[in-house]
């Protein structure tokens, strides 16, 4: 009995065509859906089909829920395009949260203290710039520490989050109106005071993620800072043997990266939320950093797949009311169906060859 | 002696990789007992590979195996060392804390009694003329004691079947010898011994038959005293080739660097370079010899502005005699400064080349910063690939390949051929040629040649002895970190600079 074949071998595969490779995925997503379906019969006993339609219905279910879903789906990515370049660094920016609560922070101030000391577009610009600058040096903190006494930058970022929260956590109660409440409320609520909006509330974020997806997809494809961040990535060896200033580039980069996240924070707070609490970012500056891995930095395909993470979200939550089940069964369907696009890359690279059934006879 | 039977019969072994690359084809292979057998074949040629499934790294796709009369299945290391066959890799694989005789042991499910097992390792080492104490750590190795154990640590396992995997790339002449002198007492007790070698002496030297792949297939056997070198070099590459390596005289010669007093220390301390002075002249090629790691990393990156040095100076002599002063200075000052220097380092996917990306974006990696324009210029480089692709007969399916694809020989074209196309006035060159086969190295000896006769000062760090030899104008010997002389490379003698790399100015009595 001892004298066979191993049951199987994974071996590497050679490149796929992308049509194979989408195949891959599309496989992927059904065999989830199967899944899902044989988990809602078993645990719930209600027919996965009403289920299903139910997680459209919540993403697309009425004109306001499809805007939602958009607008959703444009700060998720705007958060991911921001990760982007450290990531592409290889410098593990998990601090996407902290950075974004500074340029809420930094957007919020501003609203705050001097509304009606200077003009509207004074004070829009100035938010702007605050928020911005805010966002890049929470980054650039630990990118400097990295560059001189070669820090662990995974730790350093994650740790400036909890900073951003208890600062933002403090100045909640220097800013809280009403007072006693404990919380900032709606900022200007009667005047909209720098308020940010563009046509519907809904469209700002949508249209600065679009541009951001070209303008990240130029940054790092055809410029000579992408071209250096690419180097520094795949090997800090090379860099420095051609001469790049590797430090430099780390700290200049993470000034990029948490620009971009300090704007998202300007957004979240002058265009969408119009206040400021500790849970603002909601953890998407963790899921950014997924969406981010999952598209190989490719900006183009962040858009499907924040798309894909805020519709699955939306949906769950829909389900979880319309058939007032729990959320964590909601739950249980986003992870199986994320789980499956994840596991496939490891199909698009390797192949598992099994024992052929020729020999077995033999 | 030719009717006996052999204890490892390969039969139509085929293993491919992917659906492209078939590394072993059909390949028939018979290993006999008290026989040294050589498996010779270029880089590429699925020597290493076939060992592998031997050894139970690597499944085979197709074929049989048999061992001792009977077929069987080698799914693990585990089975190889069930069935008596062991593997020396080309990497070792120790545990640089422990000491040899814990590194011998791991992993072996048996009670654990150092004692007795430290018994049976000097017992093992007495019986075949090993040198090593069991006692001390592998970090506390030379590369050659690092082999020792490894051989070893198989015997211990009592196998009968010895693969070892170019043993010989990483010792000195002196080693080789006495690595050699273990393997014939070895053969002697009746052991079988598979070497996997690309050097033509070494086939004539140690074994008793030669084994050819060639492109993954099988080519023949034949007794090695039924051969000689140019048999097995046409079987080996499939036509004739000229095995002289040119070397014109130097013209015109003027001093171009020269290194004085430079003293490194690595980050934690350990001297690296102590005192290393020399000069190198335009048009001339200055081989540089040593056993692996006696400075010549150190000396060559703190020439090209990536080492710092605690003492010395490296100045650069311009035609007209003027000087600059290089060290202290990173690539990017040197380069400003007017100072055409190439460097092709040891490591050439980690730190000459990226892997990832393709030959064109490779190309870019000296140019990318010309020109103001915020974007970079793809044109360029993109032009560059495809001249160095034609002029050097690289074998790619494209300009975007990413480089991590090609082969070897292949890799090291892209990335001389880049550092030439710089036009430099030095050319710093970290074993050019390891791992590349006959044909490849040819071709950068060939181009180092043009080099050295266009004015360039060529520096060639290389571990195979007869190739400097060859080669070189000159020959720098390092030994620990210091120069141990410099001899003239016309008439210089192997043993010579054998004993020099081993002990400093080469006093055997010291």
């Amino acid at each position: 009995m001892k004298n066979r074949e191993p049951l199987f071998h994974i071996s590497k595969r050679d490149d796929l065509s992308m049509l194979k490779v989408w195949g891959i995925r599309l496989i992927a997503i059904l065999l989830a859906l199967v899944l899902c379906s044989i988990v809602t019969i078993l645990l719930t006993r209600l027919n996965p089909l009403d289920v299903f339609a139910a997680v459209i219905k919540g993403a697309f279910g009425s004109k306001r829920k499809t805007w939602v879903t958009a607008q959703n789906t444009s700060v998720l990515l705007l958060i991911a395009l921001a990760l982007t370049p450290a990531f592409k660094m290889r410098f593990w920016n998990v601090g996407g949260e902290g950075q974004i609560l500074m340029g809420a922070w930094a957007a919020a101030a501003c609203m705050i203290t001097l509304t009606d000391k200077v003009p509207e577009w004074v004070l829009i610009v100035l938010m702007c710039v605050a928020s911005i600058v805010c966002g890049a040096l929470w980054a650039a903190i630990p990118a400097y520490f990295k560059a001189k006494w070669n820090t662990n930058d995974t730790l350093f970022t994650l740790m400036m989050n909890y900073i951003a929260t208890q600062l933002v956590a403090c100045f909640a109660i220097v800013w809280e109106n009403p007072k006693g409440s404990g919380t900032i409320g709606i900022i200007n609520n009667a005047s909209e005071f720098g308020w940010i909006q563009i046509g519907n509330k809904y469209l700002l974020p949508i249209i600065v993620a679009l541009i951001m997806t070209v303008a990240t997809y130029v940054y790092l494809n055809f410029t000579k800072h992408g071209y250096e961040i690419a180097v520094v990535g795949e090997s800090e060896r090379t860099a420095r043997y051609i001469g790049i200033k590797v430090e430099r580039v780390m700290i200049r980069t993470l000034l990029v990266s948490g620009g971009v996240c300090g704007m998202v924070g300007l957004i979240l707070v002058a265009g969408i939320n119009h206040t400021l609490t500790t849970t603002l970012a909601g953890g998407r500056g963790f899921t950014g950093v997924m969406v981010s891995w999952m598209s190989h930095f490719n900006p183009f395909t962040m858009i499907l797949t924040s798309f894909l993470l805020v519709f699955l979200n939306r949906g769950a939550s829909e389900i979880a009311t319309a058939f007032s089940l729990n959320t964590s069964f909601s739950d249980i369907l986003t992870g199986i169906i994320i789980f499956f696009i994840i596991g496939c890359e490891f199909f698009i690279r390797y192949r598992v060859s099994f024992r052929s059934a020729k020999k077995k006879e033999g | 002696m030719d009717n006996k039977e052999p204890i490892v019969k390969m039969r139509n072994i085929t293993k491919r990789f992917g659906t492209k690359v078939i590394a072993n084809d059909k390949v028939w292979l018979d290993i006999y007992r008290g026989e040294i057998l050589s498996i010779l074949g270029e880089n590429g040629s699925g020597k290493t590979t076939l060992m592998n499934m031997l050894s139970g790294i690597y499944f085979p796709d197709e074929g049989t195996i048999e061992v001792d009369g009977k077929e069987v299945v080698i799914r693990s290391p585990k089975d190889a060392f069930t069935l008596g066959i062991g593997m020396v890799h080309q990497h070792f694989k120790l545990v640089d804390v422990l000491t040899a005789a814990e590194n011998i042991v791991l992993g072996l499910e048996e009670p654990f009694d150092m004692k007795a097992a430290t018994e049976k390792i000097r017992d093992i080492c007495s019986r075949y003329g090993f040198d090593v104490n069991p006692e001390q750590k592998i970090y506390d190795m030379s590369v050659s004691q690092k082999q020792t154990v490894e051989i070893v640590k198989v015997l211990y396992r009592n196998a009968n079947i010895l693969i070892l995997d170019e043993p010989t790339a990483v010792l000195t002449p002196q080693e080789t010898d006495r690595l050699f002198a273990v393997l014939r007492n070895m053969r002697s007790d009746g052991k079988a011994i598979v070497i996997i070698t690309h050097k033509l002496h070494e086939v004539e030297e140690i074994s008793d038959r030669v084994a050819i792949l060639r492109k993954g297939q099988f080519v023949g056997d034949v007794l090695t005293k039924n051969t000689n070198a140019e048999e097995m070099t046409n079987m080996m590459v499939g036509r004739a080739v000229q095995l002289n390596i040119e070397r014109p005289e130097p013209v015109n010669s003027k001093p171009r660097l020269e290194v004085k007093d430079l003293t490194v220390r690595s980050q934690d301390g350990i001297l690296k370079l102590d005192h290393v002075s020399f000069s190198l002249n335009s048009g001339e090629i200055l081989g540089i010899a040593g056993i692996s790691g006696c400075g010549q990393k150190e000396l060559l990156e703190a020439i090209a502005g990536l080492q710092v040095a605690e003492t010395g100076s490296i100045s650069y002599i311009e035609d007209d005699g003027s000087r600059d002063e290089l060290l202290g200075k990173d690539p990017l000052e040197i380069r400003k400064k007017g100072v055409s220097l190439s460097f092709v380092p040891e490591d050439r996917l980690g730190m000459g080349l990226v892997g990832n990306m393709d030959l064109a974006d490779n190309m870019m990696l000296r140019s990318f910063r010309r020109g103001h324009s915020f974007l970079t210029d793809r044109k360029a480089p993109h032009e560059l690939a495809e001249t160095v692709v034609k002029e050097l007969e690289v074998v790619t399916p494209s300009i975007s390949t990413p480089v991590r694809r090609l082969s070897g020989g292949n890799v090291q074209k892209v990335l001389v051929g880049r550092e030439i196309a710089a036009a430099p006035s030095i050319l710093l060159t970290a074993y050019a040629v390891r791992g590349l086969d006959v044909n490849s190295s040819y071709v950068i000896y060939d181009l180092l040649n043009k080099q050295k006769m266009s004015g360039v000062g060529v520096i060639y760090v290389g571990e195979d002895l007869d190739v400097l030899l060859e080669l070189s104008d000159r020959i720098l010997v390092l030994c620990g970190g210091k120069v141990s002389g410099i001899v003239e490379g016309r008439g210089a003698d192997k043993r010579e600079i054998g004993r020099m790399m081993t002990s400093l100015g080469g006093n055997t009595e010291k």
